[in-house]
């Protein structure tokens, strides 16, 4: 990532077409910012060139295993997009600058009309919280809501699927559930301890 | 803001106290920041009730954005107002974006090392249980919804079939699920109401 791997050249109406592209992603990320990455990969890799695919990929895996929430892999991805477009951080000054640039724009981009429409509409529901229908939302979203996060670990787990393997792994994720779940160990010690058994091929 | 949450609940003592709350939430966060929040201000901090948790998150993973981040700076709103949810939107930011920064640069040079990658697999495989236990626990905030808990199993037995197994888009099972049991909820808090002014 040092030396961009590719060369483009950006001008200001691609900056402007790359940050409205973010700005229409950003209302369309129910669910968090990661349901847009399939939208994302393909305008940013497959359309325009401005990025390769590892670069995309590495962004993702690098967000999840980083601390902070995983929107963090589009800060990344406008970095890489920066990197390409001012010749890497081996340009000097001009190469950091444009992958800081980048960052902002895809940053910006990505959290202005969501946390706007957030602010906005959670104000108003807070507001009127003992409104009949702002009751029923709530309550009768609240059992799927709880599913998702369960669903969530079942994808995540589920895509290592060679159960020769992978199994080792899963019994991590089960253990690490019924863990936190029925304790009230730290977390940082489960995740210390994923990290090392992953680091010495363990799991 | 006046609508602050029952008088018992101790509270955020000041803006740094949200910012440093905040950040420090984020800085625990590997592979998603949601189990730290429900440990930290749910069962330690006491910022919010596991019924109010769940009601509050169920709004941020409703809006587009980031759920966390959206949960942040509603809380943040709640208790200073609009700064609040700047700064609690800082907090959850400003911070983690420089370590993944300062990650992506080294991570640059190492990728290719076999352990570097064993523990990347090995954090993603507990994030999976954090998230999952996290769901787990939160079951119990249930036992108080107004639809009574064999409808409420009902409905997550469903999600999870269509988002877990089916692979249905998050959008069609809040749609089509989200409605259905929004309307059930909207009529017990009916029958809850004509229950109430009977006796």
């Amino acid at each position: 990532m040092n030396h961009s791997p590719l060369h483009i050249v950006l001008s200001q109406a691609d900056w402007l077409a790359l940050f409205t592209h973010f700005l229409i992603l950003s209302l369309l990320s129910i669910g968090g910012a990661i349901t847009t990455a399939p939208e994302m990969q393909r305008y940013l890799v497959a359309d325009n060139l401005w990025l390769t695919n590892a670069q995309f990929n590495s962004s993702i895996a690098l967000a999840q295993a980083a601390p902070g929430p995983n929107v963090l892999f589009v800060a990344l991805v406008g970095w890489n997009v920066g990197l390409n477009a001012g010749g890497g951080l081996g340009a000097g000054a001009a190469g950091w600058g444009w992958a800081l640039a980048g960052m902002a724009v895809a940053m910006l981009g990505i959290m202005l009309p969501s946390t706007t429409l957030t602010f906005v509409a959670a104000r108003w529901g807070h507001r009127n919280r003992d409104l009949r229908p702002v009751r029923a939302f709530k309550q009768g979203v609240a059992p799927i809501v709880i599913a998702l996060l369960i669903s969530t670990g079942w994808v995540l787990t589920a895509a290592h699927n060679h159960p020769a393997q992978d199994w080792r792994l899963w019994l991590l994720t089960v253990v690490t559930a019924l863990l936190v779940w029925k304790t009230r160990i730290h977390l940082l010690w489960l995740l210390g301890a994923g990290a090392l058994l992953g680091a010495l091929g363990l799991v | 803001m006046s609508p602050l949450p029952a008088p018992d609940h101790p509270q955020p003592k000041s803006l740094r106290d949200l910012f440093m709350s905040f950040t420090l939430l984020a800085l625990q966060g590997f592979g998603g920041v949601l189990a730290v929040v429900q440990r930290e201000l749910v069962e330690k901090k006491q910022w919010l009730t596991r019924e109010e948790f769940v009601e509050d998150w169920a709004v941020a993973q409703i809006l587009p954005g980031p759920n966390v981040v959206n949960l942040s700076l509603m809380l943040g709103d709640r208790y200073f107002g609009l700064r609040g949810a700047l700064v609690a939107l800082a907090g959850m930011l400003t911070l983690p974006m420089l370590v993944v920064l300062a990650m992506a640069i080294v991570f640059a040079g190492i990728a290719d090392v076999p352990a570097a990658q064993g523990a990347l697999r090995g954090l993603g495989a507990v994030a999976a249980g954090l998230i999952t236990a996290t769901g787990l626990k939160l079951i119990a905030a249930l036992k108080e919804n107004v639809m009574g808990m064999r409808t409420c199993w009902a409905v997550a037995a469903l999600t999870f079939v269509a988002i877990a197994l089916l692979r249905v888009r998050l959008l069609w099972v809040l749609l089509v699920l989200g409605s259905v049991a929004s309307l059930w909820a909207w009529r017990q808090i009916g029958a809850l109401k004509v229950l109430g002014t009977q006796t």
